[in-house]
């Protein structure tokens, strides 16, 4: 499958090994620029191995993944090293067990995502640190902006306190402020509404969107809550086994035989809940 | 009185030279979660550089105190911490990835290969340094006792105080702080914002080093000698006041270092200098039994 033409993400052929256990199988999609691209299925099909070879977590066993930026600049994300992949092609994510700094202030977690900014700002170096013009400059401009995230997730009252203190649905949100911080063209979220009740789950949906329009992030999303992914997304990826089954709008997802019996494949309850959120 | 006041300002001075080693210690295994055996003797080859370094200075006729001073401090903490990045870069980051006791066993043989190696370059024997700083102050003089105040102790503790100020606005106000605390954290995570971690360790190890560098410097005004051993001792020791405050805190190491230095002190002038050691190390032992973390250490959190 070649790229579309505005593909910010171009999965192609990707495998992901584990001795004798495939987790991925030959995968390949496409995440639209501008897009919420969803990628779900039953538990264990793959879709967090998929984020961790997108994120440098693992390195794939074969397979490409490109990412474009506006520019026209490509990044082939499986030959980057896990740093470069947040500083030069700008990916962030999110993890299914959140993972924030817990020692350091809510404003701290956001302003250390800031990192290369800040860098440049103090000239790469020791000395920087210690007088640059630029630095101090920076430094405010960084506080400002993870005021503004702290602000955009409701948190605003909470940027002294420290991380590990927050509430859950509070760190979820303030872990989407940390990765927005680092300026992604890609934003890559790991079931960011598991655990969050109803309302938090529509607050979720406002902050996805607002961060899709204005500030034209895309953005690529594993969630086992159907009422998110029927929502908000514009396309989705469905994996079975490591293995792609249905590709395409919500609707046609809705409807397609394929995922439904993946998803009746497993337990009751979970079958009982995918087809009550569906509307079957 | 006068004596216990003498007694404590011989502590207070002690204290802040395994102080600054203890950093070292502390930095290190917070960021890594490993124990940097080999960093006593990057003290003790801070010592050397600096004496090496006076002896240059003077001989291309340098002899202005001060200006001297300030000078070995710059080459002293520059050499050695090329030290320390070395240190890092060869012996311990190959094995980062190794099982955990790996870089340990490394740190031990980088700790045997310094002293050799300075044994063998400068010779076994104790390296004198004419006593550069002389005078003192008398702040209390009785009948049959004075306190003493002596230039060098005021130069180590003010040092030791400045540096530290310094060092603690750095990690707690400045961008190199926030992304040591944060890989001290979580590294993965903290890769993820972008921050090179490979670079912020090694930081880690030249700014340990550095401090290092700077305690080896105290010890040669104060003691006057170095030899290649001394890192051994006071490795030790400092380590043990990194444990004691709380290994991974930076305030914790610098209390825990004047703890052992004012313990060790008085014992010796209390009752026997012989068992000195013995009495730093007893009281390690039994602050460990009722608070295994040490003072200001944070107790590990089981993750449910």
């Amino acid at each position: 499958m070649s790229a579309a033409p505005d593909a910010i993400l171009a999965v192609e052929r990707l495998s992901m090994r584990f001795g004798g256990l495939v987790a991925v199988d030959d995968l390949s999609f496409n995440a639209q620029r501008g897009h919420i691209t969803a990628l779900i299925g039953p538990n264990g099909a793959g879709k967090t191995t998929v984020f961790n070879c997108i994120t440098g977590f693992y390195k794939p066993s074969a397979g490409m993944i490109r990412l474009s930026h506006r520019d026209g600049q490509t990044f082939l994300l499986e030959r980057l090293i896990d740093f470069r992949i947040a500083q030069w092609a700008k990916v962030a994510r999110t993890f299914q067990n959140i993972r924030l700094f817990p020692g350091m202030t809510a404003l701290e977690n956001l302003v250390v995502a800031q990192h290369n900014v800040l860098m440049a700002a103090s000239g790469f170096s020791f000395v920087g640190l210690l007088g640059l013009k630029s630095y101090g400059t920076a430094e405010r401009a960084a506080v400002d902006k993870a005021r503004y995230w702290l602000d955009r997730t409701g948190l605003l009252g909470r940027g002294d306190d420290l991380a590990g203190g927050l509430a859950y649905g509070e760190q979820r949100r303030l872990e989407i402020a940390r990765a927005m911080c680092t300026d992604p063209v890609l934003l890559c979220l790991d079931e960011p509404a598991a655990g969050l009740n109803a309302r938090e789950s529509a607050e979720l949906n406002d902050l996805l969107r607002f961060i899709r329009r204005d500030h034209g992030v895309s953005i690529l999303l594993i969630e086992h809550d159907m009422s998110v992914v029927m929502e908000i997304s514009d396309h989705i990826v469905v994996l079975d086994y490591g293995v792609k089954i249905a590709d395409g709008s919500p609707a046609a997802i809705r409807d397609d035989p394929k995922v439904i019996a993946a998803y009746l494949g497993v337990e009751d309850e979970e079958v009982e809940q995918a087809e009550a959120e569906v509307g079957r | 009185m006068e004596y216990f006041l003498q007694q404590l300002i011989n502590g207070l001075t002690l204290g802040s030279i395994y102080g600054l080693i203890a950093i070292g210690y502390t930095m290190v295994y917070g960021i890594i979660g490993m124990i940097n055996f080999a960093h006593g003797d990057v003290f003790m080859v801070g010592g050397f550089i600096a004496l090496i370094a006076f002896l240059a200075l003077v001989a291309i006729g340098v002899s202005a105190i001060p200006l001297a001073l300030f000078l070995v401090l710059l080459i002293a903490m520059g050499l050695t911490a090329l030290y320390g990045w070395t240190v890092e870069r060869f012996a311990y980051r190959p094995l980062r990835h190794s099982f955990r006791l790996a870089p340990l066993i490394s740190a031990i043989g980088m700790s045997i290969v310094l002293q050799n190696y300075v044994q063998i370059v400068q010779g076994a024997r104790v390296k004198p340094l004419p006593p550069l700083v002389e005078g003192g102050h008398t702040l209390i003089a009785s009948e049959d006792f004075a306190v003493q105040l002596s230039n060098v102790q005021i130069i180590v503790v003010t040092t030791t105080l400045l540096l530290l100020a310094i060092f603690s606005w750095l990690v707690a106000r400045t961008r190199l702080g926030r992304d040591m605390r944060a890989c001290e954290q979580d590294l993965k995570m903290a890769s993820l914002v972008g921050i090179n971690i490979d670079r912020t360790i090694s930081l880690t190890f030249v700014i340990g080093a550095s401090l290092a560098a700077v305690a080896g410097i105290m010890y040669l005004l104060y003691y006057g000698v170095v030899d290649f051993h001394i890192g051994f001792v006071a490795g030790v020791k400092a380590f043990t006041a990194a444990v004691l405050g709380g290994i991974g805190s930076l305030p914790g190491a610098v209390l825990g270092g004047l703890l052992i230095g004012l313990i060790e002190t008085f014992w010796s002038a209390y009752f026997s200098i012989e068992y000195k050691d013995v009495a730093a190390f007893s009281v390690l032992i039994i602050v460990l039994i009722f608070l295994p973390s040490g003072i200001l250490g944070r107790p590990e959190v089981e993750k449910v």
